[in-house]
């Protein structure tokens, strides 16, 4: 499975996480995130992932965007990452990945996505 | 029943800081040999509780961990309220003699963490005869920022939540969820901007690049240990630091980041009670 077939399942994977949609229920923003090269479209509203387009959008518009390396995301998403890929800043720090946009909605809810990027370390890593 | 009490006791000293009245809290525990511990930017002294209730470090060493002014149960200064708060090398410096001399500690050890681990280093280079040894977590001269302070105080971002968000990450993975959480939670009860403040000092004042090559570890023994998960101050930053240092020891902490003393208090204690029992065996 590659990295943007894992995040592929963040729906379930966040549907699964009670606690994380409590702590996101002040949020809701459209954002881009990108796995390498494929980019993810999320609508959320109240702390729900409404909805999760993959693959180019044109036109579309969002408030921020995050981008990430394939490598980034896999180093990410092991289940005991190492050190300098086990953190958003930590693959930001060494240039694996970027934050663009109005950064202000990410700041405001910063745990929320940290641990919704963090979501696909949850499926094997085999798989 | 009997109260179940930890052993530490909180009390509060006035002093003055460059001619400033402070009210400064402090808990210690223990007795012998003074050991003064520095708190991370942001925080308080609550981060080293794991060891003022520490009977293999009590027996020896009296530890006393105060709140930086500004931070913690320490009172602010009067008139705060008109003054934007920013530490530097020389307020901070000052902050810490003054304490170790109201509390007529004779030739502590210091240890510090991350902010704290820088101004050791600075107490290293310019007052190094006054302290026993001195100890150095999450620390180099210098190291390469990764966010912009501009977030950690505006109104339209609740500081405390962001400045835990930002932090967490230097939290290793390994951690126990309970520590990390109320590692965390310290950081959502600093005052406004209080952090940012701190980190003027961290970012900008206290670059100590070239300075740390004057540090003499015969007059005053220089101890540097970093997390490996540590990506702010990270393990290629304090080995590049005490490369410098001719006699400095250091050692590179696994499974461990950037708060070894709140995040994985018994991670943290393999490494330091050896350091600690080094220095207590060392002829002061």
């Amino acid at each position: 499975m590659t990295p943007a077939d894992r995040f592929a399942k963040l729906p379930a994977l966040l549907a699964d996480d009670a606690d994380l949609l409590r702590r996101g229920r002040w949020l809701t923003v459209e954002c881009r995130i990108d796995i390498g090269a494929e980019p993810f479209h999320l609508t959320l509203e109240d702390g729900v992932l409404a909805s999760l387009e993959r693959g180019p959008r044109l036109m579309r518009s969002t408030a921020f965007t995050v981008r990430g390396t394939e490598e980034a995301w896999r180093c990410h998403w092991k289940e005991m990452p190492e050190p300098g890929w086990h953190d958003l800043f930590a693959l930001t720090k060494r240039g694996a990945a970027s934050l663009e946009g109005d950064l202000r909605p990410l700041l405001q809810n910063l745990q929320y996505f940290k641990d919704l990027l963090a979501l696909p370390r949850r499926l094997p890593e085999a798989s | 029943m009997a109260p179940v009490l930890d052993p530490m006791v909180g009390r509060y000293v006035r002093l003055d800081i460059d001619g400033t009245p402070h009210r400064i809290y402090f808990e210690e525990a223990g007795q012998g040999i003074p050991l003064v511990c520095l708190h991370t930017a942001g925080a308080d002294n609550r981060q080293f509780r794991h060891l003022l209730a520490d009977p293999e470090i009590t027996r020896r060493y009296r530890v006393l961990a105060f709140d930086m002014p500004w931070h913690g149960k320490s009172t602010p200064p009067d008139g705060w309220e008109k003054t934007e708060y920013r530490l530097t090398t020389a307020s901070y410096t000052a902050a810490i003699r003054a304490f170790c001399q109201a509390l007529e500690l004779d030739r502590p050890v210091v240890m510090g963490c991350s902010i704290g681990g820088r101004i050791v280093l600075n107490l290293a280079i310019a007052h190094a005869a006054e302290f026993r040894a001195l100890v150095a977590l999450e620390a180099a001269d210098f190291q390469q920022p990764w966010y912009d302070t501009a977030w950690l105080h505006r109104p339209d971002v609740h500081g405390g939540e962001v400045c835990a968000a930002l932090i967490s990450g230097l939290i290793a993975p390994q951690s126990p969820p309970v520590s990390r959480h109320e590692t965390l939670w310290m950081y959502m009860q600093g005052g406004p901007g209080i952090f940012k403040g701190d980190l003027y000092f961290y970012r900008v004042d206290g670059d100590l690049r070239e300075k740390v090559k004057t540090i003499d570890t015969k007059v005053c023994p220089l101890f540097l240990l970093t997390g490996e998960y540590d990506f702010s101050c990270t393990a290629e930053d304090t080995l590049r630091t005490a490369a410098q240092i001719p006699g400095a020891r250091v050692q590179v902490m696994k499974e461990l980041g950037h708060f070894p003393m709140s995040e994985n208090p018994a991670k943290f204690r393999e490494y330091i009670l050896p350091v600690l029992e080094k220095i207590a065996s060392t002829k002061g």
